[in-house]
């Protein structure tokens, strides 16, 4: 799906501002995504990348701002009523249910994220586990994969919950350059399906294979936005993000 | 048709619980086979058996480590004697009232130690269960700190005869710790199962897939009190007497129940009944060693959470796949139906 200007916005962050103490992590972000979209989020270690991810999806309370999801208001709503109402992420450190199996960590999540009959689940999960490359360690527990199946687990099960919108957070971090292009198809796929992706990521290569829009972010405020491949040249993005100069 | 089927059971599961259902027939034919003082041995056993497994439901499943259990043994015991004195209500019925107050108290209970997590959770439901004993020895129409007995008029109501009123209670002993563990099992076996194990597991991540931690462990924490109150109300039904101290005392009814589940194996429905079995083994076998016995138990604790830290059940199933509730969820492939040609006769 190709969004266009006249598809309707399916995250709307507006005035967005949040603080820990003296570090201003969102500084009045006001950020559109529309439906079908790909939007990739840039920025340093720092930025508040994350802590946006944990407004956008109820983990974070933010000092001021609201947070809208298919034109309703859900700031005050819990995360799991937000992931209820279709979305979904992944941690940038995966946070798989240790004791659980591959396969039960999808079902956990289908059953509850998209409201579905534990039965009805099954199918759909090991079709997930299946495009996700997990198959082979489905009985297998969480809490044992090493770190590439844990990045896959992450997005998998986040796909379990039947999401409108994805937001993954640094899942080609640590990956080989062929795992990443498995992952990259694997998103591309989803989107193909009609999912909304926001995706933090620092490998750049990915992220540009995916996104057709990239923000960048960086002391609490977005200072960029364009194509990922126009973002990365802009002097200031190149000064904040790369550590090159202005001047140089 | 599906190409994958997921199995609940494993070998192991279809040979133990067979195993386990015999068990439990031998059990019940236990008045025939035994007498009253091994009755109330087994009678004392089940009650330690069932509050283990509720406790390892708090602990081990919703991540819930409570010291305070004994607050529901206690105050499950003060409303059957309450209803039975007080208000004349039949001691038999006064069983699942108990529960019933207990869950309506376990609400505000869980309102205020929900904001507490970890070890402060733990020292606040002990707190609690203190706050409980002192409202219970201020209690002066069931004799206030020295408690009371119940009296033979209300006694003789249970059964008529003191060899079948042990042989009734004997059974809802068995029945209750029974009724109990089915409740566990079909609560784990449940999506809400997996709910109890992904908040024990990642609170963060659960919520962020779509599980309402604290709905989820308030309607355990209310269902584990509820059981724990009908549990503690058989077994004072059982002494015939109750005192605060012995009601809600933190030893018998929370450290001991610690123990239990720690050495069987917290997080697996097998685990507590092993822990009772091995721990009323050590109880009958040492227990006249005075003090010694007690140094015994803590070197068994420290011995198995050094060198097994899983229990001894999470060993054996860890090494051995052993399981007796198919509780598990294996995602298999569905084997490929017979073609016709396969049927043929070769010719």
């Amino acid at each position: 799906m190709t969004p266009s200007a006249e598809t309707a916005p399916i995250l709307e962050l507006k005035g967005i501002r949040k603080r820990f103490g003296a570090v201003v992590v969102a500084d009045g972000i006001d950020l559109s995504v529309r439906e079908g979209e790909a939007l990739g989020i840039l920025g340093p270690n720092g930025a508040g990348k994350t802590t946006l991810f944990g407004m956008v999806t109820g983990t974070v309370r933010p000092d001021a701002g609201r947070v809208l999801f298919e034109g309703r208001d859900v700031t005050a709503l819990s995360p799991a009523r937000r992931c209820r109402q279709g979305m979904a992420r992944s941690f940038q450190v995966p946070q798989p249910f240790a004791g659980l199996t591959v396969f039960e960590n999808l079902v956990a999540a289908a059953s509850f994220g998209a409201g579905e009959g534990e039965r009805a689940t099954y199918d759909r999960c090991a079709d997930i586990l299946e495009r996700c490359g997990l198959m082979a360690q489905a009985n297998g527990r969480a809490g044992g994969l090493r770190l590439l199946d844990r990045k896959r687990l992450e997005l998998a099960r986040a796909l379990a919950t039947r999401p409108k919108l994805l937001l993954l957070d640094e899942v080609a971090g640590g990956l080989t350059e062929q795992e990443c292009a498995v992952l990259v198809d694997l998103v591309r796929e989803v989107r193909a399906g009609g999912v909304t992706v926001v995706w933090i990521e620092h490998v750049l290569h990915a992220l540009v294979a995916v996104a057709n829009r990239v923000v960048v972010l960086h002391g609490g405020r977005l200072i960029a936005e364009g194509r990922a491949d126009e973002v990365v040249r802009i002097p200031a993005v190149a000064e904040v993000y790369m550590g090159i100069p202005m001047d140089a | 048709m599906s190409a994958i089927h997921v199995a609940h059971g494993t070998r192991a599961s279809r040979i133990g619980l067979p195993l386990f259902l015999v068990l439990l027939a031998v059990l019940a034919a236990a008045p025939w086979w035994t007498d009253r003082q091994g009755m109330r041995l087994l009678g004392e056993i089940y009650a330690y058996a069932a509050l283990a497994s509720l406790w390892n439901l708090l602990a081990g499943y919703a991540g819930l480590v409570t010291v305070g259990q004994q607050a529901f043994v206690g105050l499950g015991a003060y409303a059957l004697f309450s209803l039975s004195l007080l208000l004349g209500l039949n001691p038999l019925w006064g069983i699942p009232a108990a529960g019933l107050v207990a869950a309506l108290a376990a609400v505000p209970v869980a309102a205020l130690t929900f904001r507490l997590r970890g070890a402060y959770f733990a020292i606040g439901t002990w707190v609690v269960a203190e706050v409980f004993r002192l409202f219970a020895a201020q209690f002066t129409a069931l004799g206030g700190g020295s408690g009371t007995s119940l009296p033979a008029s209300v006694v003789a109501s249970i059964a008529s005869g003191r060899a079948a009123r042990e042989q009734l209670l004997y059974w809802l002993a068995l029945g209750l710790a029974v009724l109990v563990l089915l409740a566990i099992l079909l609560l784990l076996r449940s999506r809400h199962g997996l709910a109890l194990a992904a908040i024990r597991d990642n609170e963060v991540a659960a919520r962020s897939c779509g599980i309402e931690v604290d709905r989820t462990r308030l309607v355990v924490f209310v269902l584990a009190s509820a059981c724990a109150a009908m549990v503690g109300a058989l077994i004072f039904l059982q002494k015939l007497r109750i005192s605060p101290d012995a009601a809600f005392s933190v030893n018998d009814w929370t450290a001991l129940v610690i123990f239990i589940a720690v050495i069987g194996g917290i997080g697996r429905v097998e685990g507590p009944l092993i822990g009772t079995a091995i721990f009323f083994l050590l109880r009958e076998t040492l227990s006249q060693l005075g003090s010694l016995y007690l140094m015994v138990l803590g070197a068994v604790a420290i011995a198995v959470m050094l060198f097994a830290p899983r229990g001894l059940w999470g060993v054996l199933a860890d090494r051995l796949g052993w399981q007796v509730f198919p509780l598990a969820r294996r995602l298999e492939a569905r084997p490929p139906m017979l073609s016709t040609s396969s049927l043929r006769e070769p010719s």
